[in-house]
């Protein structure tokens, strides 16, 4: 391959592909969650990015607790160690607001835009609690060896003018992100209750004739949704910094993802979440130095060839979401029309 | 009215100011969710646009910024619409086809390029122009109560196109879809600096009623005082006499141009409730609530279910950018940073909720008692945890964390609020009557 052609594939690595495949993981999480949820107890859960926060803010304290003592896992951070009592800490959360408000009108069973008008309230208790806790600025709380692959080694061992840098919270991203997937699909194809949960998800007049109970499947539906928002809100926080207002604004993206993967559909959310995640990483990325490496000099752009910039990244969850609204409401995977 | 006793009138005039504003966003929800059962969490978005109209309705142009980049601008937004009519045009002659989505990809891309090699170097030139005082285009310089017509018409632009691709499907999504917008609409305040001045803020807005520094001035407002407190006054002499009314002319002047915005804003706050009011009785009204309570047996004795959600969506929109606009007018300045989904959308919301959804008199009775809750909420809340942790010494870091956490009650006191009405008054503190 001849090096500028190289130089380029590395430029979009390092500055597309690495970031989105870890921004596409966490999403996928949360995506994951709000799509359990709305196939298990039917309406869209405005509380989901809080709840993320919740279990992320647990996660921090836990890990500064561990720090105080001087546990560590050496090069890895001390939040992975930390991450189990998040996850608890979350579900805890969950269940205690399906309990005292959620339960009521599903029993009654309420319209469904009275269930997200009460998750929108259980979301500001959610989030006054976070701010109320650990407050509302920034918060490092990663540790340990901070880059696998450092641009500066990589320029010196490859001779690249262009240098990859993968942090050691994106790795851990993509490899937790995973393994939870495996796991929970495991779980929804081969247990007997997650059976029963993708029945009752599917039809709930069988599943309940069938013998399903509906209580059971709500508990461990928000049970799954609570422990994958805790994980996807410690990695996020962890690739970036934590802050309880970003999780308020990963909604959009979250929501976007799960309605363009076809609500409902577990599989759905994943793709959803990539597509999300990668358009948001290319449209407000920056081309203009990658456009230099491969374009002959008289066609090379004079700006930075960026289609948008990052202050609207959240234009493009939108513009997604308002896309399949109008072309397939049911979404790639054909999930419920809401 | 107890603020007036407790702490002062001028704090008073102050609350209920802004009490005035709450109520008429309260009403406009109420307009969509209590008539329509209309979702709309994107209530910011809309109040922000009022804000802006203000801007752009009262500050004097800046000629040398058009000059600058108003044809770049100009040539930008023609080559925006040429590129959307041609892929439109695209969408509807070309076959069905991989070609037309990637003919209509290729038209929107080249369009948006085209239009930044332009829009990008005016912008720059726009907001090169005195960067510390404008560095932005400026307004009509028009009288600034016209910007609360204007803030309604933008608002129910704005609500015309999310109507057109939101409604018609359920409620979840519209929800979504008006979130979204708000989020886009505030950062779009926040960053385009050559129509908004950005985080820079907008300061020293026109004013609808006179400014306290002209009143003192004036003699006749003078006299009016004199003759307001003619008692208290005759007992002193000369020198002191002088000064007693100085002082008191100076406080007066304060309450009375609060009072002349509570004059205006009660004014439009009575139109709004009137019309409302005899449209919720009219038979558009009974029309409204029968879709609320039924799409489906609506839609099947041949109303057109989703052009009405349209029409009271936008109605409700247009309503909360007037209240935008006032809100900026108040202000004096239009800061876009300011807009906070809590304070703007959620805030309304539980008004609506608590008031008695479906009910006029109870939105506005929301609006005034949760605007109250919402002043008083902080005070209250330093007073509780100082309370609390009188018991710590003075140097503990939990007291300190606590104290210093206080401010954050707000969202978990609203959040409790709303759960609570919901779940123990469903219908409110005063029911719709059904």
């Amino acid at each position: 391959m001849p090096p500028d052609l190289l130089n380029a594939t590395i430029l979009l690595g390092n500055y597309v592909v690495v970031p989105g495949v870890a921004y596409a993981a966490q999403l996928a999480l949360g995506a994951l969650g709000i799509t359990l949820v709305f196939g298990v107890l039917r309406f869209a859960n405005l509380a989901h990015g809080d709840l993320m926060a919740f279990g992320a803010m647990a996660t921090v304290l836990a890990t500064w607790q561990l720090q105080a003592w001087g546990v560590g896992l050496g090069p890895l951070p001390t939040a992975l160690l930390a991450l189990p009592l998040g996850i608890l800490a979350a579900i805890a959360a969950a269940l205690a607001a399906d309990r005292l408000v959620f339960r009521f009108y599903r029993r009654r069973r309420s319209a469904p835009v009275t269930l997200v008008m009460a998750s929108l309230g259980v979301m500001f208790v959610l989030n006054g609690v976070v701010r109320f806790i650990i407050g509302p600025g920034d918060r490092q709380f990663a540790d340990g060896e901070r880059f696998i692959v450092k641009a500066q080694e990589f320029k010196r061992a490859t001779g690249l003018a262009e240098g990859l840098s993968i942090k050691t919270a994106q790795c851990l991203t993509v490899i937790i992100a995973i393994v939870t997937v495996v796991l929970l699909f495991r779980f929804l194809q081969r247990t007997r209750t997650g059976k029963s949960m993708r029945a009752y998800s599917d039809n709930e007049d069988l599943a309940l004739l069938s013998g399903v109970n509906p209580e059971r499947v709500a508990l461990i539906a928000w049970t799954i949704a609570a422990a994958l928002a805790a994980i996807a809100g410690a990695l996020y926080g962890l690739d970036k910094s934590f802050k309880p207002f970003t999780y308020f604004q990963l909604l959009l993206p979250m929501f976007a993802a799960a309605i363009l993967g076809g609500i409902g559909q577990p599989v759905g959310a994943i793709v959803g979440a990539v597509i999300v995640a990668f358009s948001e990483v290319a449209v407000t990325y920056a081309w203009k130095k990658f456009l230099y490496y491969l374009l002959p000099e008289a066609w090379r752009p004079d700006g930075l060839a960026q289609l948008l910039s990052t202050d609207y990244k959240f234009a493009v969850s939108f513009v997604i979401l308002v896309l399949v609204l109008l072309i397939r409401p049911s979404g790639i995977f054909r999930g419920r029309v809401l | 009215m107890a603020v007036g006793f407790g702490q002062s009138w001028s704090l008073a005039l102050a609350v209920l100011n802004l009490c005035l504003i709450s109520a008429l966003m309260s009403l406009a929800v109420n307009i969509q969710w209590g008539y329509a059962g209309l979702f709309n969490i994107g209530v910011m978005g809309f109040a922000a646009l009022g804000g802006l109209a203000g801007v752009l309705v009262s500050r004097p142009p800046v000629p040398a910024a058009w000059a600058a980049g108003g044809v770049g601008l100009f040539i930008a937004l023609l080559i925006l619409i040429a590129a959307g009519g041609l892929a439109l045009a695209l969408a509807r002659h070309l076959r069905r086809s991989r070609w037309r989505m990637l003919a209509i990809a290729i038209v929107m891309l080249a369009g948006l390029l085209g239009a930044r090699a332009f829009f990008d170097p005016a912008t720059d030139a726009i907001e090169a122009v005195e960067p510390a005082k404008t560095g932005y285009l400026g307004g009509l310089g028009l009288p600034i109560v016209l910007s609360w017509f204007a803030g309604g018409l933008l608002a129910a632009g704005a609500a015309f196109v999310i109507g057109r691709i939101a409604l018609g499907l359920r409620s979840d999504y519209f929800a979504i879809a008006t979130l979204g917008i708000s989020e886009i609409v505030i950062a779009v305040l926040k960053n385009e600096d050559w129509l908004t001045r950005g985080v820079k803020n907008v300061t020293g807005l026109d004013r609808p009623v006179p400014y306290e520094v002209d009143l003192q001035q004036d003699p006749r407002f003078v006299d009016l005082v004199a003759v307001l407190h003619s008692r208290s006054l005759e007992a002193l002499t000369g020198a002191a006499h002088e000064a007693a009314l100085r002082e008191l002319t100076v406080q007066f002047s304060s309450l009375f141009v609060k009072l002349c915005y509570a004059g205006l804003f009660l004014a439009a706050l009575a139109v709004v409730f009137w019309l409302s009011e005899r449209a919720l009785h009219s038979p558009w009204g009974r029309m409204m609530r029968a879709i609320r309570d039924n799409e489906i047996a609506a839609g099947a004795i041949g109303k057109d279910v989703t052009r009405r959600h349209r029409q009271v969506f936008i109605l409700g929109s247009a309503v909360i950018g007037v209240a935008g606009a006032m809100l900026t007018t108040l202000d004096g300045q239009f800061t876009p940073a300011g807009y906070q989904p809590l304070r703007f959308t959620f805030l309304i919301w539980v008004m609506v909720v608590v008031g008695g959804s479906g009910n006029n008199l109870g939105a506005v009775l929301g609006g005034f008692l949760i605007w109250f809750v919402w002043i008083e909420a902080e005070p209250a809340g330093l007073w509780l945890m100082q309370a609390l942790t009188s018991g710590l010494p003075a140097d503990s870091a939990v007291r300190a964390h606590l104290l210093e956490s206080a401010a954050h009650m707000r969202p978990l006191v609203m959040g409790v609020i709303l759960l609570l009405v919901m779940r123990f008054r469903p219908r409110g503190l005063i029911p719709a009557d059904r």
